[in-house]
Formats: C-alpha cells, structure tokens, sequence
C-alpha cells in the first residue's frame, strides 16, 4: 500500500507538470487553433532563468522560500515575455496563412530556443540547486516528499485562479469568446490581439511555474527538457480534450499515472509505450479526447 | 448619419461588391434586399471593418471610417448583429448579453439596458443561467438582437434576422424591430430576403443584384415596382 501511494503521489507529481503545461497548449489551440510546438522551449528558458537567478541571488546571500519566491518570479516574467514575443514574430505575421504555415513555423522556434540555450549556455546538464526546503512536519513521511507536495499545492492553486481569470473576468469572457467566433468578438469591439497575447502571456507564466518546480524537484536541467517535456504535455492536452481547460488537467494526471505507475509495477523502460499507448486507446474510443467536445456546430 | 461611396470589396478573391453607395438618415429603418449571393453580407462586414473595401470611401457622423479596425468602428457605435446569429453557445444568455457591453464601463448603463431588452425579450430573462447553445433557433435570434442591444448601437446593422424561424417568430423579431427603432430611436440597416415585410416595416430601401444596387427609393414606391415584385414579392408571407 505504501508503494503504491508513493507511485499515486509521484504520478501526481509529474502529472501535475503536465498540466501546467498542458493548458497552454490547451488555451493557444483554442485561440487560434495552432499547436505551439515551442511552448514546450518557454518551460525550459524558464528552468535556465530561475537557476540563473537563484545562482546570483543565493551569492547575494538569500536563500529558503525567499529564494524560490523570487528566483520563480523572474522565471515567470522572462517566460512570458518569451510567449509574448514568441507570438508576435513567429506566429501574428501568419494569422492568415494556411494552418500549416504556422505550425512549421512553431516547430522552427523550438529548434530556435533550443539551439540558442545550447549555445548561449551549455549542452552539458546543469545542477539545478533545491529551491524547495523540507519541511519539519514532513520528517517523518515517506510516501510523499516536500517538493512533490509543493507541486501538487502550487498546480492546484494555479489550475483555481486560472480557472477564476476565465470565468468572471472581462477579459476571460472575451477569451473565450474569441475560441467560439473569432470574427464575432471582432464585431463586439474585441481587441483580438491582445486577447491572444494575453493567452501566450499567462500559457508562458504557467509552464515557467512548471519548470521552475520540477527542475527544483529532480535537480539538474539541460537544453533538452522542453522538448520532452513538451511532447508529454501535448499528448497530455490531446488525451483530455484539446482546447478543453479541465481536459488538460484531466490528461496531464492521467498521463502522469500512468507513467508512474508502469514504471513502478513494470518497468521504466516501458513508461512511454504505456503512456502513448493509453493516447492511441482513448482516441480510438472517443477521437475528441476525454473531455472533448466534437465539433458538430447548430446551425 | 451613414455614406457608402462607391465601394468595392474582394470576399474570398471574387470581387462581391462593385462600387456600391448607399445612404442611412439618422432614424431611419432601412432595408436592404437582394437574393443569395447578392453581396448584402459583404457589404455589412465592409462597413464593419471586417472586409475592408479596396476602393470607395465610408463615412459615418461625417467622418470616413473605411481602413479602421473592426472594434474602432464599433466604438463609434456601429453594431452589427451578422447573419446566422453567431451567439457564443458555450456562453451562458447573461455571458453573451455581457460581451455586447464589453467595452462599456458605466454599470448603471449596462444595467438599465440589461432590463430594457429583458422587457422586450422576457424569455431571454428567464433563461438568463442557460448556456446560449442550449436555446431555440428564435431564443437565439432574439438573444442576438438584444446583445447587439447591450452596446448601445447608434446604427444598427441586421443581416437577415428572419432566417430559418418560424412566421410567428418572425413576427416577434420584427416587432422587436420597429420598437427598438422607435422608443430607442436607434437608426437600423436591415438586410432581409424577406422583402415583404422589411419594406413594410421600413421607410426607404435599397435592391441589390450582384454586387450592384440595382433600384433604390421609398419603401412604398419598392413595395409597388413590378419588377421588385416579381423578383422578391412573389410568394412571401
């Protein structure tokens, strides 16, 4: 029992990632219908930007929560000033291209941010400092560590407040309108650009909280962790429901379980056969994912 | 109020409108008929700002507003409520009645007219909590108008209100109609292929043939032309 609770947390751990990540997938598609192959990019320079920060800040002499506060903080802004940019020079200019268009332009700045973090810092993998302190209380736990309850809490409180944004906002009415009938919110005085920087802005703020988190958790990071992480997190926002908000949670924990779990009961080796097996299996029986809606309109 | 000058617009690259000039008087209904195809739609979203027009010149109050963005024009209070209703269905009535406020900050206003249209659409009212897909073909219609409403329009643009309801319905929406017009005094361009009634309810009209305003001239002296009747009078309610 106590294994399998510690593989439960640890899926919920990971999963928690994914859906960090997950909803900003989740939130671009739903905008403007394009999978932003870079997302995955924005989590890592936010790992690379909070390790820098905690290098500087901890010689300046801070350290604990304080550290984590605002080494997170500066990985949030610079992240979301990624996705901001991101948008404008990759991804505006083709609004009104074929869809093909801008996808291949997405893959390009992945390649782009991965090959300018590995040159402008390194391809070996950096030691990421634990931002996270044990607690006292926690001494005596073994199921579940500090860092992966910090996760957990930290997904929660995010995934609440997003969710709040979206549903009382004037703002977060207009975004989801604008996902509904772009060219109607046009015609009701909605500034469309800004809602979709605003889309980027806090997609790009939640994966930087994702990378800053679990880089802390695991310890070390590389040019390399986007990626992978990335693809995860898509399979994750497609397993739920693309463009469906609670879907992406939903995916990204289930995701993480599963992986979690096969590779505590069968093998590390077969994680991602179990996972993407589980993607092929859920599509098959329902295309649009878990919570997705098919996209049957009334006329 | 309203001056379209000679304008020409490209939908899709077929050229949909061929040097087009209409004319709206503050207060006015006016009705705008033609067949399918016609170029009446594209000739809202060009004034709109959604299909901006290659050529010709827009001026509304007196000041040209071709080449402005769509939410400049409506900020100026031109409101259109497009054809096929285009309500946010995953939106509840009260959600998508608030998006047609969304740029308007005085609270009082947005609720004074929140219960003005609720007094002429009761139904919306009772449905308010419902999400707008959930409603009736006419529920949404009505829901439609009245978010058009919650702007605060000086000119109204309505392409095809009537589409697909019941004539019972329609007559509520044109109603609806007349009454927004006459107690709100809000100026309305309306595109109907229900000529009949849109030149009953109208004062002047336009006709229009690909592209082209083939016939303009008072409601009464349309209703009466033969070829306007033979072409879109013929068999309508």
């Amino acid at each position: 029992m106590e294994y399998f609770l510690e593989l439960f947390f640890g899926g919920l751990t990971r999963g928690s990632i994914y859906a960090l990540l997950a909803l900003g997938y989740t939130m671009v598609y739903g905008i403007i219908q394009l999978i932003n192959f870079a997302h995955g990019e924005i989590y890592m320079i936010g790992a690379f930007t909070a390790l820098i920060a905690a290098s500087a800040l901890s010689m300046l002499g801070l350290d604990g929560w304080s550290l984590l506060a605002i080494a997170g903080l500066a990985a949030v802004i610079y992240s979301a000033a990624y996705g901001f940019t991101l948008e404008k020079i990759a991804y505006k200019p083709l609004r009104k291209a074929p869809r093909l268009s801008p996808l291949i332009s997405a893959i390009g700045m992945s390649i782009f941010l991965q090959n300018y973090v590995l040159l402008a810092q390194t391809s070996d993998f950096l030691s990421f400092p634990a931002l996270i302190d044990e607690f006292p209380f926690m001494e005596d736990v073994t199921i579940i560590r500090s860092s992966e309850l910090v996760i957990i809490s930290v997904t929660a409180l995010s995934t609440a407040l997003l969710t709040i944004f979206i549903k009382f906002t004037g703002i977060g009415k207009a975004m989801r309108a604008v996902a509904q009938d772009r060219i109607m919110a046009m015609l009701l005085g909605v500034k469309v650009d800004r809602v979709i920087s605003v889309t980027f802005i806090i997609g790009s703020a939640l994966a930087a909280v994702g990378g800053v988190l679990i880089s802390s958790h695991v310890g070390q990071i590389n040019f390399y962790i986007g990626f992978i992480a990335g693809i995860k997190a898509f399979t994750a926002a497609v397993l739920g429901g693309i463009g469906s908000l609670p879907g992406a949670v939903l995916g990204g924990l289930v995701l993480g379980w599963t992986e979690s779990f096969a590779t505590g009961y069968v093998s590390s080796d077969y994680e991602d056969v179990f996972a993407f097996g589980l993607l092929v299996f859920i599509l098959i029986c329902k295309p649009s994912g878990i919570l997705g809606r098919s996209s049957a309109e009334k006329v | 109020m309203l001056e379209v000058k000679n304008i020409r617009s490209f939908y899709g690259g077929i050229q949909a409108l061929k040097g087009v000039s209409i004319k709206v008087k503050e207060g006015e209904i006016v009705t705008l008929i033609g067949s399918n195809g016609a170029g009446k739609s594209t000739l809202l979203m060009s004034i709109c700002g959604v299909v901006p027009p290659r050529e010709g010149e827009i001026f509304f109050m007196g000041r040209p507003i071709q080449g402005l963005a769509p939410d400049r024009i409506f900020s100026l209070g031109i409101v259109q409520v497009p054809e096929g209703r285009r309500i946010f269905p995953l939106l509840t009535v009260k959600e998508n009645l608030d998006m047609g406020a969304y740029l308007r900050k005085d609270r009082d206003a947005i609720r004074k007219a929140n219960a003005y249209i609720f007094s002429i659409f009761p139904r919306l009212y009772e449905r308010r909590r419902q999400l707008a897909g959930t409603l009736s073909g006419g529920e949404q219609q009505m829901l439609a108008l009245a978010r058009g409403m919650m702007a605060n329009p000086r000119l109204l643009l309505l392409d095809e209100p009537s589409l697909g309801l019941a004539p019972v319905l329609v007559k509520t929406i044109f109603e609806a109609i007349t009454r927004i017009n006459s107690e709100n005094h809000t100026t309305i361009l309306l595109v109907e292929q229900k000529a009949a009634m849109a030149l009953h309810i109208a004062c002047r009209g336009y006709v229009m043939e690909t592209g082209l305003i083939a016939m303009e001239g008072s409601s009464h002296d349309l209703s009466c032309n033969r070829e306007v009747k033979r072409a879109y009078l013929g068999n309508q309610t």
